[in-house]
């Protein structure tokens, strides 16, 4: 199994999502914003950083990158999508994932060990979870408040497309509490915690990140 | 005349308008008036420049030394005082010493470390958020520039009274540049230290620490060999930021009045500096350069200078070649320009292109400014007509130097005679008011904003007493670092006060289990023309030497920042102590808190009646006097190896030093960590047993008691059981009793109180609206 990990400009936790697709049992492939070429990856993971440093909106330049073109068509054809903080705000301006990700409302970064409830246990990335558990991973962001219309933010809800939910205080005031969502079709999934920094007792407040990059084995399995 | 507004006149010949300064001009009107003065530059400095170039400076000539005979650059005050660390014992463990831009430490199978720490406090105080941001990246570079990855930043900081209306506008925006320039690198915020004190109401102090890893054979030297080498200039474009920021912000003393020098601070993009790293790694990698140096202080001038300097030949650099972000900046202002990210590498000229290509990869500008010659002159043209030509030596390395004079501050009989109360009059409500003070009260607000789990490898961070980190996956190879300054110890003996933060520093490393290795520091000052001022830099300088060569530590470099102070009234002499230790298996790393009920909880180490400096005196009766608690380093060596080899054994499941507060302090954070409280009873006066701020103590927790004791006893460390963890509530038997819930409120309390509660309500923010709290 192979599974991209991209590296904008200013992408900062590649590494950490390369090894915890390492620890997942896969091949983590490096995969460089400026190529066209998604290098027969079975799946790709979008990393947190500031990619371009956040200039004009978080996410809104590397979603125009050359590569962002091949992921946008690949993930209509069901490849599976991970963005994790920077990555799920590419995915929002790649027009893959609905809503936003604004200022948060306390204009303080904020770093800490987040609860989440797992809403959707039946996406390509969060299989490994039973529906309503609760796990902790770290949420670190400054511009991580979900934003949505009330009117989409319904019909979200409505589809069930919720994956995770803030649990024990909400860090950013993100809409409803809303931490993940996922495309109509459960391959494409964003979320701001990080659970690539979840993945080893030693660094890590759990370990309960890594299901979502041995979800994804499971997935491309049954596909 | 502000040296800024002295700038402006400086590329035109002195009393010709609109005619550029020339080497020729310099040569044909030798007693042409210049404003050396306005530049901060003595008499008696251009009078030795006008001896060395045998003529005056031209203006960009000026300029150049000006800066670079800063204080700042040239440590012109201190760098006769430094010789003692440099003549400490050699260590095997020192790769590369002082001098260069970092010192570098083996730390075994085959990786180095290299860590330094500096001073961005001027800059912090005119502008928080840009001063403190651009102090992160400086140091940053440095650590880059050793051909290093950086891998982790810590942060030092100080500020006036934490109810100071200044305060409001200082802190949040240092906080705020801190974290976020370190999180766009993508650098964990490990530790450091927040402390309050009316003495830095108009001068805190921002200290930042950046720590990277490399192997052995990839260190790299700031030096330009290679006649018809090319010179490199990469990174940002020059812009008018930061002009003369080391001559007239770093070194000199700000008046109460006067103007606005935020011009001379410069700004950050952390987001270039992140492509300059790559960059830089790659260009290393691929063995593209002989020589690299990164422009921080002083620009170009000193990137140059030091690099032709270090080297055996000389340099010709074309400024007009240098990109501009402004094209009205004239070449002196280009000089001494302080525009952040940008680095300066020598090479050979058949590894141009490749060199290029690896810029142009990370988005990375890249020019060739220039080329190292075989002569022994550095030379600057500009639109084709010489305005530099001078021996780059007496620019970078041979600058003036001071023995400056020195007096014990007159007040301090008095103050060491003047010791503080010794008996509370209500051990609960002190216990409180200790833990909820600014200096005692829990950071979360502050370290919140850091991201500290970037890259993966942060085994301890912040509230921790040393920050951990993972160097190999496989090994499990790590390093520890802690930053410590009590400042209070200092002020009542600055001899003394500097060792007992290298103990302080000494003992959080070995508290984690890690051995402890090498040190670096800031030493924060008023000004050196203040014989006091200068008595109190000796006394720590001398202290530090003493106290390492005890240690049997060596000092890998530091920085030294002078002019702490406003109008005439010094900060206390702010010694920061930095030691870094390394841990052969980090799995083995010990926590500060308390997650099992039913362990014992021992007191390693010996309690006496001390009080002097401490913060129960500061905090309580507002008292700042007698003398700082006995140091002791025979006895810190041996509970730092007995600490060393209880975690190595996997004995204890804590260990948490004992420092300013005392063990109230220490009983507190290591409770309130995850929640889990002790029973315990304390032996002899109560008073010294919670507050009292003696030395080479820790607590740790252990399921094996008697394992611990016997340790400790064949190590000549006293052992005192205190009692058993467990339950909801801190229980002092016969003294007090403290729930953890009032306890967390107390301690939790004070820094949103003080700076804003960054809590929002659960999903009750509607879109589109932005809470004013």
């Amino acid at each position: 199994m192979r599974i991209g990990v991209i590296t904008f400009p200013g992408s900062l936790d590649d590494v950490d999502a390369a090894r915890a697709v390492r620890l997942a049992g896969a091949e983590p492939v490096s995969l460089w914003h400026g190529d066209h070429d998604l290098k027969d990856v079975d799946a790709v993971v979008l990393p947190g950083g500031f990619s371009y440093g956040d200039y004009l909106r978080a996410g809104a330049i590397a979603a125009r990158s050359p590569l962002m073109q091949d992921v946008v068509a690949a993930a209509h054809g069901g490849l599976p999508v991970l963005g994790i903080c920077n990555g799920f705000q590419v995915l929002c301006e790649a027009g893959l994932l609905p809503g936003a990700l604004t200022r948060n409302s306390h204009l303080h970064f904020r770093n800490r060990d987040q609860g989440l409830l797992v809403e959707r246990a039946d996406t390509a990335w969060t299989t490994a979870f039973q529906q309503g558990q609760r796990i902790v991973v770290p949420v670190k962001n400054g511009e991580g408040r979900y934003v949505a219309a009330d009117a989409d933010l319904d019909r979200l809800e409505g589809e069930g497309r919720v994956v995770v939910r803030y649990v024990d205080g909400n860090p950013n005031g993100s809409s409803r509490d809303i931490a993940g969502v996922t495309s109509a079709d459960g391959r494409v999934v964003g979320l701001m915690p990080h659970p690539e920094h979840a993945v080893e007792d030693l660094t890590g407040p759990s370990t309960d990140g890594l299901g979502f990059f041995t979800s994804v084995l499971t997935a491309m399995v049954a596909a | 005349m502000s040296a800024t507004e002295g700038l402006s006149e400086l590329d035109t010949a002195p009393g010709r308008t609109n005619r550029l300064d020339t080497v020729a001009l310099a040569t044909r009107h030798p007693d042409d008036a210049q404003p050396y003065a306005e530049l901060g530059l003595k008499d008696d400095e251009y009078t030795r420049i006008r001896e060395i170039l045998g003529r005056r400076p031209t203006t960009a000539e000026l300029a150049m030394y000006s800066v670079m005979w800063s204080e700042h650059c040239s440590y012109k005050s201190s760098k006769v005082h430094l010789r003692r660390f440099a003549d400490l014992p050699k260590s095997d463990a020192l790769l590369v010493g002082m001098g260069e831009n970092a010192g570098v430490v083996d730390v075994g199978e085959g990786y180095a470390v290299t860590f330094k720490v500096e001073s961005h406090n001027h800059p912090s105080y005119v502008e928080p958020y840009q001063g403190a941001a651009t102090g992160v990246g400086g140091i940053v570079r440095d650590i880059l520039t050793m051909g290093a990855r950086p891998i982790a930043v810590m942060d030092s900081l100080r500020f006036g009274r934490a109810d100071a209306p200044d305060t409001a506008r200082v802190l949040p925006g240092v906080v705020a540049g801190v974290g976020g320039y370190g999180n766009c690198l993508g650098l964990p915020n490990i530790g450091g230290e927040l402390l309050f004190d009316d003495c830095y109401a108009g001068n805190p102090l921002v200290n930042a620490l950046c720590v990277g890893v490399l192997r052995h054979e990839e260190l790299q030297l700031a030096k330009a060999e290679g006649t018809g080498n090319k010179v490199v200039l990469f990174g940002a474009r020059t812009g008018g930021d930061g002009i003369g920021g080391v001559s007239v912000l770093a070194s000199e003393t700000f008046d109460a009045e006067g103007p606005a020098k935020r011009p001379a601070v410069q700004v950050g993009d952390p987001f270039t500096e992140k492509l300059l790293i790559e960059a830089c790694l790659e260009i290393f990698a691929a063995g593209l350069v002989t020589g690299i140096q990164d422009l921080g202080g002083a620009g170009i001038s000193c990137a140059t200078s030091e690099l032709a300097a270090a080297g055996s030949g000389g340099m010709a650099i074309d400024l007009d070649a240098v990109p501009l972000r402004d094209s009205t900046l004239t070449p002196a202002e280009i000089l001494m320009s302080e525009s952040q990210e940008r680095m300066c590498a020598v090479v050979e000229p058949g590894k141009v292109d490749e060199f290029l290509a690896v810029c142009a990869k990370w988005d990375v500008l890249a020019t060739v400014i220039g080329e190292v010659t075989d002569g022994d002159r550095l030379t600057i043209d500009w639109h084709g007509e010489r305005i530099v030509d001078v021996p780059p030596r007496t620019v970078a390395l041979e600058g003036p130097r001071y023995e400056r004079p020195m007096a014990r501050p007159a007040d301090l009989d008095a103050l060491q005679a003047d010791v503080p109360p010794s008996s509370s009059a209500d051990l609960r409500a002190d216990w409180l008011a200790i833990v909820s003070s600014p200096d005692g009260a829990d950071k979360s607000w502050v370290t919140e904003q850091y991201d500290r789990y970037v890259r993966g490898n942060t085994v301890l961070a912040q509230p921790e007493d040393a920050g951990v980190l993972r160097i190999d996956e496989s090994s499990n190879l790590g390093i520890a670092l802690s930053l410590d300054g009590n400042a209070r110890y200092a002020r009542l003996d600055p001899y003394t006060g500097a060792q007992l933060n290298l103990a302080e520093a000494y003992r959080n490393v070995a508290v984690s289990g890690a051995k402890p290795l090498a040190v670096t520091n800031c030493l924060n000052f008023g000004s050196p023309e203040n014989p006091e001022v200068m008595w109190q830099f000796t006394e720590a300088v001398r202290g530090l030497a003493d106290g390492c060569r005890e240690l049997g530590l060596p000092v890998t470099g530091g920085n030294v920042s002078l002019y702490n102070q406003t109008g005439d009234v010094a900060i206390n002499p702010t010694p920061v102590i930095g030691v870094l230790g390394v841990h052969a298996d980090v799995t083995r790393r010990v926590p500060t808190g308390w997650r099992t009920a039913g362990e014992a909880v021992l007191l390693l180490g010996e309690t006496r009646p001390e009080f002097g400096g401490s913060a129960w005196a500061a905090v309580v009766h507002g008292h700042l006097g007698g003398l700082p608690p006995r140091l002791d380093l025979p006895a810190e060596r041996a509970l730092g190896e007995v600490l060393t080899a209880l975690a190595a054994d996997g004995l204890v499941s804590s260990a948490h030093d004992l420092a300013d507060g005392g063990l109230a302090q220490a009983l507190t954070e290591s409770a309130l960590r995850y929640g889990t409280g002790a029973r315990l009873a304390v032996p002899g006066d109560p008073t010294a047993a919670l507050f009292g701020e003696s030395v080479a103590r820790v607590v740790v927790t252990t399921a094996d008691p008697a394992a611990v004791r016997a340790a400790a006893e064949a190590a000549g460390v006293p052992v005192t059981e205190l009692g058993t963890t467990g339950g909801d509530a801190l229980v002092l038997d016969g003294l007090l009793e403290l729930p953890l819930a009032e306890l967390r409120a107390a301690w939790t309390a004070t820094l949103p109180a003080l700076f804003g509660s960054p809590e929002v309500a659960v999903g009750t923010v509607p879109a589109g609206t932005v809470p004013t709290s």
